[in-house]
């Protein structure tokens, strides 16, 4: 019986709990239905009429197709080569120890350390005088050039995550394929990467969300409103807009809702990628 | 080197080589760069003509008073976020790690709000208390709660504190709860036999052996926090009156505002210095109090 009671009590204690932690997205989602005098006098309560005129009005403004696409685009990319360079080198750095690939690893982990606003100043200097005019190449203002960054700063967390997954598996089956006269790329693409699964899906998912709600590197790089991610097209649209609570607020649920999805469809592997990210 | 050994070693590089470029172009060099520039009277573009100026940059940043303010700032919203995130945490972990059916729904609503990065959580907790919070206090007709807590510099500094712990609780959450578990059931059960209540096996027993996750909380929390530009963009933007500036802030402004780069670059130095002292000496004394079961 006690126990019984007990039980009761954590669940109610832990939907009161629950509730705090949704009341925001709450208030956010219904006022973005309300128009201006409704907000004035009731933010507290279901509006009177849905009323989507907001929302299309938001995707309107802030691009948010185009935003969407910038993206996905930028995410994927950068997340698929991050994936596959730091597994390559994760797995020589760890099979092929000398004193050369203990040095490098453990260059490559310190930087963890390093902020990133320690290096971002000179970074832009650096990477826009890699412009080529010629040739229209220019790592500022572009998509390619924020992947680019985006794979740089990635590296070497995702090294560090395959570098003691690599470790903990047994080497006999590598050497097995050697003896057999596998060569060392095939070995790799068809042996040791497919063994290295569990850990890809977590440095994918890490970086998918860091990559995919960062800010401060592209508002640095991307300067043409047509390739505003979404994240930095927010930040336009809510400082043009949050006059205009009911458009800034549908906007918000807009840049919301992706999100939440990916959570309700990835969420077991969401939260065990970030146990696995966090406790090494 | 005989070519045997070279073509040996051949393919270590190959495969070493594209991961190598793009952290060495991206991390390594600007990082050297900024250290070097730091000392110099560099514009911000060309470094060309710029001279070595020895330390005045450095000068020059511990004389700004908002830099200082931003520091001393900084270090209070660390402190009182890596606390209460933690216990918050903590407490969560605890409560939802107890049988009953709707622990595992409950872990996912906490988590929830890491996934939305933090520019979007500033704007969200924008309306709650710049507006929200007004209209509340004006439906209770309780004048000294209808303010706009963005308005007032003690109350804007705790809406970032309380919009980073709304966030950042569920994510400890979550590694507490994996050190909760990896806690064995049989020294539990022994202690309850020889008679430790739940309060005594909870500070004896669960707690120094939860240590390795209070290491890598803090860590997070503490790494995390410095580090903070997004949601106080977005919630504040520094106001009023640069009264909320931490020190990533005050960083992006002395460049891209002032466009005072040099000693922009020469502060990021020195948050760098902080950060990493900061973060390995907490690392240091909270490992050494790990112990094993």
């Amino acid at each position: 019986m006690a126990g019984r009671k007990k039980r009761v009590a954590f669940t109610v204690v832990g939907w009161l709990l629950s509730l705090i932690v949704l009341f925001p997205f709450y208030i956010v989602f219904i006022n973005s239905f309300k128009d201006r005098q409704e907000i004035f006098t009731n933010q507290l309560t279901f509006p009177a009429h849905f009323n989507f005129q907001y929302y299309s009005q938001a995707i309107d403004k802030m691009q948010f197709g185009t935003a969407f696409f910038n993206s996905v685009v930028i995410t994927t990319i950068s997340v698929v080569f991050i994936v596959m360079f730091s597994s390559m080198a994760a797995w020589v750095l760890e099979r092929k120890k000398s004193r050369i690939s203990t040095v490098i690893f453990y260059i490559m982990i310190s930087t963890i350390l390093i902020p990133f606003q320690s290096i971002m100043i000179p970074l832009v200097q650096y990477m826009s005088s890699w412009e080529m005019d010629s040739i229209n190449f220019s790592m500022i203002d572009s998509r390619y050039g924020l992947i680019f960054m985006n794979i740089g700063f990635g590296l070497s967390m995702a090294v560090f995550l395959y570098h003691g997954y690599i470790k903990s598996i047994p080497a006999e089956i590598e050497e097995a394929a050697t003896i057999d006269g596998c060569n060392k790329w095939r070995l790799f693409t068809h042996i040791v990467f497919p063994n290295l699964k569990p850990m890809t899906a977590t440095v994918a998912i890490l970086d998918v969300i860091s990559l995919w709600n960062d800010y401060l590197l592209p508002s640095l790089v991307l300067k043409n409103p047509e390739l505003r991610t979404i994240p930095l097209s927010t930040f336009y649209f809510f400082g043009e807009f949050n006059i205009q609570w009911n458009l800034a607020l549908a906007g918000l649920v807009l840049t919301i809702i992706p999100i939440v999805i990916f959570y309700v469809f990835a969420q077991k592997y969401i939260i065990n990628g970030v146990i696995a990210g966090a406790i090494k | 080197m005989k070519p045997h050994a070279l073509h040996k070693n051949l393919y270590f590089w190959l495969f070493l080589i594209p991961a190598l470029f793009f952290f060495i172009n991206v991390v390594i060099i600007p990082f050297i760069l900024g250290i070097v520039y730091s000392f110099t009277n560099w514009n911000g573009f060309q470094f060309l003509n710029s001279k070595f100026i020895g330390t005045y940059n450095y000068k020059q940043a511990f004389s700004d008073k908002a830099f200082l303010s931003s520091m001393g700032l900084t270090f209070e919203y660390a402190i009182i976020t890596v606390i209460l995130v933690n216990i918050i945490g903590f407490f969560l972990a605890l409560l939802v790690t107890r049988k009953f059916k709707s622990s595992h729904a409950l872990r996912a609503v906490f988590f929830m709000p890491n996934l939305i990065g933090g520019l979007l959580l500033g704007f969200i907790w924008q309306f709650i208390f710049s507006k929200f919070m007004v209209f509340i206090g004006q439906s209770l007709k309780i004048s000294s709660l209808s303010f706009n807590w963005l308005n007032e510099p003690n109350s804007a500094f705790w809406s970032l504190v309380i919009v980073s712990t709304w966030q950042m609780a569920g994510y400890v959450m979550i590694i507490y709860i994996a050190g909760l578990q990896s806690i064995p059931r049989d020294v539990l059960e022994a202690a309850q036999i020889d008679g430790a209540n739940s309060m005594q096996r909870l500070r004896h027993i669960v707690l120094p052996l939860m240590m390795p996750s209070f290491t890598v909380n803090l860590f997070i929390v503490l790494s995390n926090a410095f580090k903070q530009y997004d949601t106080n963009l977005s919630l504040t933007n520094g106001g009023p009156y640069g009264t909320t500036q931490l020190l990533a802030m005050n960083i992006y402004q002395t460049a891209f505002s002032h466009n005072n780069y040099a000693v922009a670059q020469a502060k990021a130095v020195i948050f760098f210095l902080i950060i990493m002292v900061v973060t390995l000496l907490q690392v240091h004394f909270t490992s050494k109090r790990e112990v094993e079961a």
